[in-house]
């Protein structure tokens, strides 16, 4: 006999539907398995035998054949388990499958027939509302995950005995069953432990973020060790605008997939703020393996990846960044396929000035101009023109530290950055870009209007400071950013002036005295 | 000083040179005490070990350096030194400095690329750490530039800091100026200054006793300090730390019976610690480059004082800000803290006196004055 029943895996950042069809008749017994599948999905053949006995279920000695099509795309994951085992069912006629066509199953099974959580589910829900299924059978541990998407029958059964007993019954299904309403999205919960009133002096870092994070300019900051540059990338995510809908789900797919979502959470709620150790490898931080998976900097999409100690990061670890870094997602290709994972982050970075962490105050830093510059000559300087803005962050005095109010809290900040991206959603509302970081060379010309006697003065910058094209560009976003900030239409000299100030790393630390 | 030496002559003093474990009190030695100088390889080490010239070690090294393939080598290594436009000047010449006659050990060779000083004018050595602030090398600079503009040759190390400064200060000058090498004539160290080396070989001098491609060790910087001090008729000391190798050149200068100037500091800067000591021991304190001028008895016209630039031209709040600056860089929220401005109208003023020439940015968000 044979029953066709419905999966789903992912691929990427994407879910995947499968169909699972299972064909019993006489002959040798035994089950093959096929459908190109991977080891663990293998294995799925035994955890399904010994699962289905244990749920008072005995296998007649005849030939099962089970298929997971299209059997063109590797198969990875154990959320087939709980579909295989009720095709197998189905396919003995101990349960009929016939109602369920528009239904999904997706679980693994333990050898006692309980159903177990997967990863991945969200991605694979979103798909299957896509493709025009209407209900779900997941995990239990599952559950929150799949109801967060809308109009989606979400059954969850404990364990294989219960979900053949509920599909032998349909009206239980409607019993346990819950379609997901407005309630459970978009609860931004109001707690955020960090604050920016916490942060100390440091006017120069207070502002830098705020720009960094009204218009989403990457952020480098320098300064000595214990000066408080991790502390304020800690709190760059407070000062972010809330994320949409849209950004929450596209966030909580990738935790999703990654098995990160954080417990009792249906979405991720608040900004990512991912905070890689500089020991990481290339691979960990773009996405990678054989099947390949997200890595940091799609962890952090939609928030802020923070790298501390930048230059203790393996060259090629922050090569790999270059991409990402403009395309905003990582492209990733394997012979049987390519892979595209979202990379829409805010970078910030921290480092020291030099070994010893003290330059300029030569009292106390001993590091000759080499050792000076073979540490920063770390970066490469593509990597660090992808910096929009480069800011120092001071040794803190003991009064500044003791200070317990007056600051300004991440609230107030929020506001103004607020403010700023509406301006750009308004300005970007006919295009493809949401921030002024993105503006192409065309969109400067015609946003970033600036007038004569201010194009001189940059002419004359630009000759004086030796910079490159891409600065220049920088410079005209930063100060779109700053003038958005301030609510003005035009760019003034000013706004100009602080953002040159922002890029005055490279030719300082970069280059040789010249003779 | 005797009669110049003959080619010949020449060659055999340059061997000697090149022996091991030869230094230039042996090698005066010897040079003084043979009289036919021309049959210095049929000499046997033995002889002079008889003679006292030489010890044990150094007569075995002197017998195998006789030995033919090791004399072609030499003379070889002596032959290639025209090809590359150096100079093999020894005590017997007329270019030799006459600073270096008198000195303890004086070297017996010198390797010379470029041009020699000018004996009718003074000479003055700038010498100071290598990790400086950029308040030293700003003085180093300021001083090499007055100070050759004024007509005194600048000599120094030709190293990272504030040597390299005092020579980009007299190059700007447009006037020569010597450095004395710790390694060999060929070799550039430290490799940053590769263009001021570059530059100082057409516009000025450079001096080693050391041959072809000898790497820097540290045991040579002390030796090269002596002939620093031995070209120069003062030294002057701008910044250096207590125990530095400023101030053993410094040291070495007063054995010499060179006089030495100090750049005074503030008491809490580590770097000015050497000079302030100096100070205190009876080297003169450098104030204005007229101390210098006036020890040389030199002539000169306007008074050149080591201050800031003119602040006339500058507007009001342009001056507001600038008057907060010091030679020490400074972070700009102390800036903005002193000046009393907003932080973005401080940025654009920094930017523009920046820009104008009035000061520098140190590190990313320091500035400090330019003098």
């Amino acid at each position: 006999m044979f029953s066709r029943i419905y999966s789903a895996g992912t691929s990427g950042i994407q879910g995947r539907i499968i169909t699972v069809e299972v064909d019993s008749h006489d002959g040798l017994p035994g089950i093959a398995m096929v459908g190109y599948l991977s080891s663990e999905v293998r294995e799925a053949q035994e955890r399904v035998r010994t699962a289905l006995r244990n749920s008072g279920f005995s296998l007649p000695p005849q030939k099962t054949v089970i298929n997971l099509s299209p059997a063109s795309i590797r198969k990875a994951g154990t959320s087939y388990d709980l579909a295989i085992a009720l095709g197998i069912l189905g396919a003995l006629g101990k349960v009929n499958l016939e109602p369920y066509s528009n239904s999904l199953f997706v679980g693994e099974l333990g050898l006692d027939g309980i159903i177990k959580p997967v990863r991945g589910v969200l991605p694979m829900v979103l798909t299957a509302k896509e493709e025009g299924f209407c209900r779900c059978f997941l995990p239990p541990g599952n559950q929150r995950e799949g109801q967060a998407v809308r109009q989606m029958e979400i059954a969850a059964p404990e364990s294989l005995k219960q979900c053949v007993e509920w599909l032998r019954h349909p009206d239980n299904i409607k019993k346990e069953a819950r379609v997901q309403g407005e309630s459970l999205l978009c609860t931004a919960s109001s707690e955020e432990e960090k604050d920016f009133s916490e942060v100390n002096g440091q006017l120069v870092l207070r502002r830098a973020s705020e720009i960094a994070a009204a218009g989403q300019h990457n952020l480098l900051m320098l300064g000595e060790a214990g000066a408080g540059k991790t502390m304020v990338a800690q709190r760059i995510p407070t000062i972010m605008p809330p994320m949409s809908e849209k950004e929450q789900i596209e966030v909580s797919k990738i935790y999703s997939i990654c098995g990160l979502l954080p417990k009792g959470e249906t979405l991720m709620t608040k900004r990512p703020f991912r905070n890689p150790h500089h020991t990481i490898s290339p691979q960990a931080l773009a996405g990678g393996g054989l099947v390949p998976n997200p890595g940091e900097l799609s962890l952090a999409s939609e928030g802020l990846l923070f790298l501390d100690e930048l230059p203790e990061f393996s060259s090629r670890t922050i090569e790999i960044l270059r991409e990402p870094l403009e395309e905003k997602r990582v492209t990733i290709a394997r012979t049987h396929g390519t892979y595209v994972f979202p990379a829409n982050v805010l970078l910030v970075a921290a480092m020291n000035p030099c070994p010893c962490g003290f330059y300029p105050d030569r009292n106390r830093c001993r590091c000759s101009s080499k050792q000076i510059r073979n540490y920063l000559g770390k970066i490469s300087k593509p990597i660090l023109e992808r910096f929009d803005i480069s800011a120092e962050a001071a040794p803190v005095t003991y009064q500044e530290l003791r200070i317990t109010k007056g600051n300004e809290n991440s609230e107030q900040i929020r506001q103004r950055v607020e403010a700023a991206r509406e301006i750009q959603k308004h300005r970007f509302r006919n295009a493809q870009i949401s921030c002024n970081s993105q503006m192409s060379g065309k969109d400067l010309k015609e946003y970033c209007k600036i007038s004569s006697t201010d194009e001189a003065f940059l002419e004359n910058v630009y000759r004086k400071k030796q910079l490159s094209a891409r600065a220049i560009h920088k410079i005209f976003k930063v100060a779109r950013t700053i003038a958005d900030l301030d609510g003005r239409p035009s760019i003034n000299h000013n706004d100009l002036c602080e953002a040159v100030g922002y890029r005055s790393l490279e030719g300082k630390y970069w280059e040789e005295e010249r003779l | 000083m005797t009669a110049p030496l003959t080619t010949e002559e020449r060659k055999c003093l340059f061997w000697l040179t090149k022996i091991d474990g030869f230094g230039p009190l042996t090698i005066e030695k010897i040079w003084n005490n043979i009289p036919d100088k021309v049959s210095i390889y049929n000499i046997e080490g033995k002889v002079l070990k008889e003679k006292r010239l030489l010890q044990a070690a150094q007569a075995e090294s002197f017998d195998i350096f006789r030995k033919y393939e090791k004399r072609q080598k030499i003379q070889e290594e002596y032959e290639k030194l025209k090809d590359r436009d150096i100079r093999f000047i020894t005590p017997f010449d007329q270019d030799y400095p006459k600073g270096l006659q008198n000195i303890a050990s004086k070297p017996m060779g010198l390797y010379w690329k470029g041009r020699v000083p000018d004996k009718d004018r003074p000479v003055a050595a700038i010498v100071g750490a290598r990790e400086c602030t950029s308040y030293g090398s700003q003085v180093a600079r300021f001083l090499g530039k007055e100070l050759s503009r004024q007509g005194v040759q600048i000599v120094s190390g030709l190293a990272a800091g504030v040597d390299g400064a005092g020579h980009r200060g007299a190059l700007e000058a447009g006037k020569p100026t010597y450095g004395v090498l710790g390694c060999g004539i060929n070799v550039c160290y430290p490799k940053e200054n590769y263009k001021l080396f570059e530059s100082m070989e057409k516009a000025g001098g450079i001096v080693s006793e050391y041959g072809l491609g000898i790497k820097p060790r540290p045991g040579n910087f002390p030796m090269r300090n002596r002939i620093i001090s031995g070209m120069s008729d003062i030294v002057i000391v701008v910044e250096a730390r207590e125990k530095s190798g400023s101030l053993i050149t410094a040291e070495i200068a007063l054995e010499q019976g060179k006089d030495v100037f100090a750049v005074p500091g503030r008491i809490t800067d580590v770097l000015s610690a050497g000079c302030n000591r100096l100070i205190q021991q009876g080297a003169f304190p450098l104030l204005e480059t007229d101390d210098i001028l006036d020890y040389f008895g030199m002539a000169h016209g306007k008074m050149l004082r080591i201050q800031e630039k003119n602040q006339k031209g500058l507007a009001k709040k342009e001056k507001k800000v600038y008057i907060c600056l010091d030679l020490q860089p400074k972070f700009i929220e102390e800036i903005v803290k002193e000046s009393g401005l907003p932080m973005h109208e401080c940025v654009g003023i920094l930017l523009d006196l920046e820009l104008e020439g009035y000061i520098v940015q140190e590190a990313n968000h320091y500035y400090r004055k330019k003098l």
